[in-house]
């Protein structure tokens, strides 16, 4: 379907509302437009952007390394992570503490923050709708009815020797393989004579979200109370199951998915001004759509499969890069990657710390940290928006 | 196991953040060292505690001096309140648990997350398990684990001693007392809010209560807690509303549950038979087993 989808904004670029100006000036197809030339200047160049996002990055990682429960004098915090075993019990604690709990932590936040800002920028481009994000093609219910499948019903469904075999694998697995399922199931429901029409995927993705909502509140009717709190704390997203085996798994589906949607960025830029307009500038509308959704399935999914529901990186963090640096997937897709990551790890390390020896759920921070940042970011653009 | 609501579980969030600094504050490092020293022969010295029947177990043993924090659901005795806290049981944090340097972590059937508690192991620190149920002689199998990890096995062969002959005496005088009455239909209802009340079917602490005290858990035929429809629980014709307060602020149940529809129509509703009592004392599994067993024979058959 080429047609404008309803509910998207408006596609003209000569629309008279600023939100399309953005729009507009992705017009980097004829990189000399004069539009382009007039955004480009009220925005600080892209290579100081991502160095700016690169060096926070890395000083969000150190503070992560040094900030925890566990006190270990930061300057002890990074001697500690190349020190041998001494021998010495406290000393080689500290260093369990930093190789086995604290370092693959920051791992998966990195994970999280950058697939899940990847996703939801690629999300955005490819819906032009900034309200898009990886929940809305079911990834995130997917992996939720999955993993609700496995903990309330896992005693009885699975055999019991390949739920022993599996373990602790066997949430993330089920989780795993429920969002690549609903997304399947979403993604068939809109594709067709190797189509993909976006607005059903959309709104297929609502109702198929909405079966799922009713079939977890279904299990949480079945479920008992040990399995209830479970399935609710599973909910609330956390980086406490960090580990060293499971990273060895995920980092694969994860990278491999932000690669993909990275190679899409040019389409996706194109795609930006409209099907028909980027089907003549010799973009694979179709295919584009099609890398993007299973890009975006296998590395979400894979991090809720890992980690649980961490709401709001995917929605915030490619909005706030966007009123950095423009609207250019090119420059969005980087750089919501990586301020998502030091979102994630900002928040993980207060979430860690805040309350220790105990940890509050980083779904509840990730939102609570995220979302008045961008209310703020919000109200100094009201402008933009005619207000 | 304990049963915590989640209003309590939030009210005592505002204590975790006062009373978790105060546990970061301790010099850690040092009392580890000297624990590390004379650990060894003298049993754990910086003990952590997950799971509030286990917390009980301690202070029955008289081994509380040696604990240095414990998690959300030890609420009694009263004094456990005051350590540091490590949070909710199910959501422990691995680094958090290592930051207070313990020696030992008791860990109760429901404490986890799995992994968390193998990071805590690959740590170098002690994890001793307990297994799940609602047994008496379970209880006693738990006094002497926790004895036994404390290195004070013959503390727990007296006290898991004590225990038992507390709880053979109880089920005696229930059994005399109220063998040959008709057993009450008890329908336990746990935290009575919202416009369903949650039930007790089968597999659950009060339904073993419930048995002990020579009663009949008016439903029968599912498993866990349940919402209940009224017309179900009118259906169920209890004689008896048993249902759990937690702290003493909670205001007199009686009143708010025979508010909620159907209940009121019951037996017991007409009857205004409701027995309260606290979540940790009824459903807790603890050293308290034996008074809580005969005091809840008492109260549902004479109530």
């Amino acid at each position: 379907m080429s047609a404008a989808p309803p509910i998207h904004p408006p596609t003209k670029p000569s629309s008279s509302s600023r939100l399309r100006e953005p729009t507009s000036s992705t017009a980097d197809v004829d990189t000399t437009g004069p539009t382009r030339a007039g955004a480009a200047s009220r925005r600080p160049p892209r290579w100081l952007v991502m160095t700016a996002l690169a060096g926070l990055l890395a000083a969000a990682v150190l503070a992560a390394l040094c900030g925890g429960a566990y006190r270990i004098a930061p300057g002890d915090a990074i001697g500690a992570l190349f020190r041998g075993a001494t021998g010495d019990f406290v000393q080689d604690q500290a260093r369990n503490v930093m190789w086995q709990i604290r370092l693959p932590r920051i791992v998966l936040g990195i994970l999280v923050g950058a697939g899940f800002g990847a996703a939801g920028a690629a999300l955005q481009a490819l819906f032009r709708n900034p309200l898009a994000d990886p929940g809305l093609i079911g990834v995130a219910s997917g992996a939720a009815l999955g993993a609700a499948g496995v903990i309330v019903l896992g005693g009885v469904l699975l055999p019991t020797a390949l739920a022993a075999s599996l373990g602790l694998w066997m949430l993330p697995v089920a989780a795993f393989v429920g969002a690549l399922g609903v997304t399947a199931l979403v993604y068939r429901l809109a594709a067709g004579r190797g189509r993909l029409a976006l607005p059903l995927l959309l709104l297929a993705g609502i109702a198929i979200n909405a079966v799922s909502g009713a079939a977890i509140g279904l299990l949480t009717y079945l479920a008992n109370d040990t399995q209830l709190r479970t399935l609710t704390f599973w909910t609330l997203g956390s980086l406490g199951g960090a580990q060293w085996p499971m990273l060895a798994v995920i980092v694969w589906p994860v990278a491999l998915g932000i690669v993909a949607l990275a190679s899409q960025c040019r389409s996706l830029n194109a795609l930006l001004l409209g099907e028909a307009e980027a089907l003549h500038l010799g973009v694979a509308v179709q295919a584009v759509k099609r890398r993007v959704m299973i890009a975006c399935a296998l590395c979400v999914g894979a991090l809720v499969a890992s980690s649980g529901m961490i709401g709001f990186i995917g929605l915030i963090a490619p909005h706030i890069v966007r009123l950095v640096v423009g609207p250019d997937p090119r420059a969005v897709l980087p750089a919501a990657a990586l301020f998502g990551a030091i979102l994630t790890l900002l928040a993980d390390l207060v979430a860690r710390t805040w309350v220790a020896p105990a940890e509050l759920p980083l779904g509840i921070l990730t939102a609570l940290l995220g979302a008045p940042f961008f209310l703020v970011l919000l109200w100094r653009r009201r402008g933009q928006f005619g207000l | 196991m304990s049963v915590l609501t989640r209003r309590a579980l939030m009210a005592r969030g505002a204590r975790l953040a006062a009373g978790a600094w105060i546990g970061s504050t301790l010099p850690a490092a040092l009392a580890h060292a000297a624990a590390a020293a004379s650990g060894a022969k003298d049993g754990p010295k910086r003990v952590v505690v997950a799971g509030g029947a286990l917390t009980e177990i301690v202070y029955a043993l008289g081994a509380q001096h040696r604990v240095i924090a414990n998690d959300l659901t030890s609420l009694y005795p009263d004094a456990a309140t005051k350590l540091p806290k490590i949070g909710y049981l199910r959501t422990l944090s691995a680094e958090g648990v290592l930051s207070l340097h313990p020696d030992l972590l008791l860990a109760g059937a429901e404490a986890g997350p799995p992994n968390v508690l193998a990071q805590i192991e690959a740590a170098g620190v002690p994890v001793q398990h307990f297994r799940h149920g609602y047994t008496a002689e379970l209880v006693r199998e738990t006094i002497r684990g926790v004895a036994n990890a404390l290195k004070i096995g013959d503390d727990g062969a007296r006290v898991a001693g004590r225990f038992m002959s507390d709880w053979v005496r109880a089920r005696d005088s229930i059994d005399t007392q109220y063998g040959i009455a008709r057993r009450p239909r008890v329908l336990f209802i746990l935290g009575h809010t919202g416009n369903q009340v949650m039930v007790a079917g089968q597999d659950t602490a009060a339904d073993a209560m419930l048995a002990y005290a020579n009663a009949e858990n008016a439903l029968r035929g599912f498993n866990g807690y349940r919402p209940l429809t009224a017309e179900a629980a009118v259906a169920a014709q209890p004689d008896v509303l048993l249902t759990t307060t937690t702290g003493p602020s909670s205001a007199e149940p009686t009143v708010s549950l025979l508010a909620q529809p159907g209940l009121a129509n019951t037996p017991a509703g007409r009857a205004r038979r409701v027995v309260s009592f606290d979540a940790l004392y009824l459903l807790g599994f603890g050293p308290r087993l034996p008074q809580a067993v005969a005091e809840l024979a008492r109260r549902v058959h004479t109530t």
